[in-house]
């Protein structure tokens, strides 16, 4: 089990790509650097898109749970 | 042949070299709903992995940003003609393949909505947001008469020639052409 504190959930269930993408990237500068959000989605797209839009942008994917009609991410701002 | 003295030129070279930006260019230049929409979800989404996005609209493509409400004034017959015959806006594209006398550029608006697939007009407010910088070709809006004046509202719009887009192009990472 994760040793990470949730600090926010963003509900991002129904959205389709790139949107579950584009709307957590409009997050984070609200998000203190350090913390991990819990992000929901419903776009099969987001177990890949999550992992590669963190590598690409800097962020860390701490995990991917997907749950029968459900997933869920969790990112750590890095910087 | 001194290959030390070869090598070290070389590598001076090759670190004066400017790399591309993490900025990507496209080329806007078809008029169909599907190419648009294709245009759109890889701005917004270059734009959430950090990338500076500028797109060019160009031909057919400048069309699509025609906003519905605008009018421009001072036009010639044959500049009147095209702006009736061109779409007025991207709620008036259709579909490049399929679109069948409307039913299926209709059917394929009716699924985005039941799919939650975000619209154009939903997707030009989020890269207007992210900062994703829109040129209008000038010599297209001039062959066919459309004015910036006719345009949507978006935040960082302006019309611009080709120079303007190879210079940004030449500074990406990536370019594309759609």
């Amino acid at each position: 089990m994760a040793d990470y504190e949730i600090k926010k959930t963003l509900d991002y269930k129904g959205l389709a790509c790139p949107m579950p993408i584009v709307k957590t990237s409009m997050e984070m500068p609200k998000i203190a650097v350090g913390d991990v959000v819990e992000i929901l989605s419903t776009d099969p797209g987001s177990i890949a898109d999550f992992p590669a839009w963190a590598r690409t942008t800097g962020q860390a994917v701490l995990e991917v749970k997907q749950e029968p009609g459900l997933i869920r991410i969790y990112v750590k701002r890095q910087k | 042949m001194d290959f030390e003295k070869e090598l070290l030129a070389l590598k001076q070279q090759v670190a004066d070299k400017p790399g591309p930006e993490n900025k990507l260019t496209m080329i806007v230049f078809s008029g169909e709903l599907d190419k648009h929409l294709a245009a759109l979800i890889i701005a917004t989404g270059a734009a959430a992995m950090g990338m500076k996005v500028v797109l060019f609209y160009t031909f057919w493509g400048t069309a699509a940003l025609r906003s519905p409400k605008k009018k421009a004034n001072g036009k010639n017959l044959i500049e009147k003609m095209f702006g009736i015959m061109l779409p007025r806006g991207n709620n008036k594209l259709i579909l490049s393949k399929m679109h069948t006398l409307g039913a299926g550029t209709a059917m394929i608006k009716g699924l985005m909505k039941k799919k939650h697939i975000a619209s154009l007009d939903e997707m030009y407010e989020m890269a207007g947001a992210l900062g994703v910088q829109i040129y209008v070709c000038e010599m297209s809006m001039d062959l066919m008469g459309m004015k910036m004046e006719e345009m949507i509202d978006y935040p960082n719009m302006r019309s611009a020639g080709v120079a303007t887009m190879l210079a940004d192009a030449k500074e990406s990472s990536v370019q594309f052409f759609i």
